[in-house]
């Protein structure tokens, strides 16, 4: 079999075909995946929070609250344990990463301490300041049982507490800055 | 050339990494440890040995002035099939080569390969290609990110082999290239044996 000549017409419709069959080919794949990625986004959401707030027994992802903050939105998703409010999972961002937008689930108690932070979602370069991820380095581990409105949550650079990650002090700055709005909405939000 | 010679060409003789010189930019962002240089490597493997059969079965319909953009957008295709069916069904080692996955599309291996080889050869020996170079490009990862992991971070498959940072150099690119550039002089003198 002789090869398609290059002529306008045949290069016209052979690209035309090639872009058919490729996006129908991706949209059944997102047909298929799309619920699969949905799921395991909400799983992925649900484990954090488990991570870092006390034992509790509603549904959080039902009575979440969503709050603007300027240039995106937190989420707060209280977790009651027989009614009695036990903690407050955040939902935080920021997008002074080194890699752009950061995100991070805090979780904090009613009175205003950090029970523990987990990483969702980065872009940082990886083997530096992807050690914010807690199976990664120690860095979250600082924060645990802090109350920010005595540990001052900056890097020691900054005149702040916090040790910043080696080499990483932009991921690191990014990290306490989500931190910092989280906090500051929850105390504005919670405590009026 | 049988199809052994074939398949076994990836691994050193004709290394895409180290010998044919192609994509670099994913190796040195990638291999900064073993588990990322393995996942990045099958997954492209997955990719390139697709990408090699569709072109090969086509390459005849395609007109020769417009098969570069025909082979992108298949390649691309493949590679955001890659990544949502891992997104769905493997979320754990999505989250782990996120940022790395949709590098694929640019990876010149795969349009070397299917430029160089799928659209002259038959579809059985293009699945052989696409194997053995995908392999290769595996394999070659896999002893970067080793190397890298080792003495840039201390550890192995995330495992602390001595206490301590290790030499941060060799986490970042400038370590990336110093370590390649010593595997290229290895697999040189290798190639230099084995003609004598």
């Amino acid at each position: 079999m002789s090869k398609t000549p290059s002529t306008f017409f045949n290069m016209v419709l052979t690209l035309f075909v090639v872009s058919f069959l490729s996006s129908a080919g991706l949209g059944w794949v997102y047909e298929l995946t799309k619920d699969p990625i949905e799921e395991a986004t909400r799983a992925k959401k649900a484990k954090a929070i488990e991570q870092v707030v006390p034992a509790f027994n509603n549904n959080p992802m039902e009575e979440r609250r969503v709050i603007k903050s300027e240039g995106g939105e937190l989420i707060f998703y209280p977790v009651r344990k027989d009614g009695t409010l036990v903690g407050t999972a955040v939902e935080t961002f920021t997008d002074k990463g080194f890699g752009g937008r950061v995100k991070l689930m805090v979780g904090l108690l009613p009175n205003g301490s950090i029970q523990d932070i987990v990483v969702v979602e980065h872009k940082e370069t990886p083997g530096l300041g992807d050690k914010m991820e807690a199976k990664k380095s120690g860095f979250t581990a600082q924060f645990k049982g802090k109350d920010p409105a005595q540990f001052k949550v900056m890097v020691k650079k900054d005149g702040g507490d916090v040790d910043a990650i080696t080499a990483a002090t932009i991921s690191s700055r990014a990290f306490c800055d989500a931190l910092n709005r989280a906090y500051q909405t929850y105390i504005k939000e919670e405590k009026p | 050339m049988n199809q052994w010679q074939n398949f076994t060409k990836g691994f050193i003789r004709q290394n895409p990494v180290l010998v044919l010189l192609l994509g670099f930019c994913p190796t040195i962002g990638v291999s900064t440890s073993v588990v990322n240089g393995l996942g990045m490597g099958l997954a492209a493997t997955f990719v390139l040995v697709m990408s090699n059969i569709v072109i090969s079965i086509v390459k005849d319909f395609i007109p020769d002035q417009v098969r570069i953009p025909s082979y992108i957008v298949v390649i691309a295709a493949f590679v955001t099939m890659v990544e949502l069916l891992m997104a769905g069904f493997a979320p754990a080692l999505h989250a782990q080569l996120g940022i790395f996955l949709p590098l694929i599309v640019v990876n010149c291996i795969i349009l070397g390969r299917a430029e160089a080889f799928a659209s002259k050869n038959t579809v059985f020996s293009s699945i052989i290609d696409g194997l053995g170079m995908g392999l290769g490009f595996t394999l070659t990862l896999a002893v970067v990110g080793m190397i890298r992991e080792g003495l840039g971070n201390g550890s192995l498959l995330g495992f602390k082999l001595f206490p301590g940072d290790g030499a941060l150099v060799f986490i970042l690119a400038p370590g990336g290239f110093l370590v390649i550039g010593y595997l290229i002089a290895v697999v040189n003198m290798i190639i230099k044996r084995q003609e004598k």
